[in-house]
């Protein structure tokens, strides 16, 4: 019997988390992100002064500092979070735990990222 | 688990039966530093709160006496840590595009990018005056 269903819908909502290739996209796009963000943030940040308190307030304030962590933050945050997603459902199995773990990550990466973005701009702002 | 797995079918080989070679290591580091740079990333986002909030001090035993010399291994480490799964990272990128599958050249790559990671990591460093 010829089989109408086109390539992409048979493997929507397949995968580990029933999201398919969604996953997949969103880590790359993070990657490359951080492909640029990653060592504009460290190198800044290292020569910034921090850890002196002084001197990394002063870094947040600026204008390129507040935007470059801002930015890597959120690139950082989110493709963490992805990441570790890939290693829970890869090695835990047992469906308790697996769902345990995806929220607790789900959760950690969201909230850290809600919260540091609020002390991000309290700095800046 | 592998204490769940019912099925008689032998599995594919492990860890524990594969000779090492560079490109599992690397592929194994990746994994590591992706783990690694996860907790990197809370430390650091945490610490930008309590600055923000005018409660660093509550972390200011990591920065004297002998922790500021465990709290700066720890920061060395994260740096290779970055350096490592940033330089692996655009080697995975490359994979997508369907370049870099040969043997001789992966295994090469893999033992570069491990080498590598360091040359960063010292520049940062040195520039830190450490």
């Amino acid at each position: 019997m010829t089989d109408y269903r086109t390539p992409a819908a048979k493997v929507r909502g397949l995968g580990a988390s029933g999201h398919a290739s969604k996953h997949w996209i969103a880590h790359r796009v993070t990657a490359i992100a951080l492909f640029f963000l990653a060592p504009v943030f460290v190198w800044m940040l290292a020569m910034s002064g921090a850890p002196d308190p002084a001197a990394t307030r002063a870094f947040i304030a600026s204008p390129a500092g507040a935007i470059v962590t801002l930015l890597t933050l959120t690139a950082g945050l989110a493709h963490m979070r992805s990441g570790m997603l890939e290693v829970i459902e890869d090695y835990i199995h047992k469906p308790f735990t697996k769902t345990v773990l995806v929220l607790a990550n789900s959760f950690l990466a969201i909230g850290l990222w809600l919260v540091t973005a609020f002390a991000l701009l309290k700095l800046a702002l | 688990m592998a204490s769940d797995w019912s099925d008689p079918r032998p599995m594919s080989p492990h860890l524990q039966v594969w000779r090492w070679h560079a490109t599992m290591a690397s592929s194994i580091l990746h994994r590591a530093t992706g783990i690694a740079n996860y907790f990197g990333a809370v430390a650091i986002s945490v610490w930008l709160i309590l600055l923000a909030f005018g409660a660093e001090g509550s972390v200011a035993f990591l920065f004297e006496g002998g922790m500021a010399w465990v709290t700066r291994f720890a920061l060395i480490g994260l740096t290779y840590s970055v350096s490592y799964h940033w330089l692996n990272g655009l080697r995975h990128l490359m994979w997508d595009f369907g370049k870099g599958y040969d043997p001789k050249g992966s295994n090469l790559r893999s033992v570069l990018i491990i080498i590598g990671a360091v040359i960063p990591t010292v520049a940062l460093w040195l520039n830190l005056g450490v």
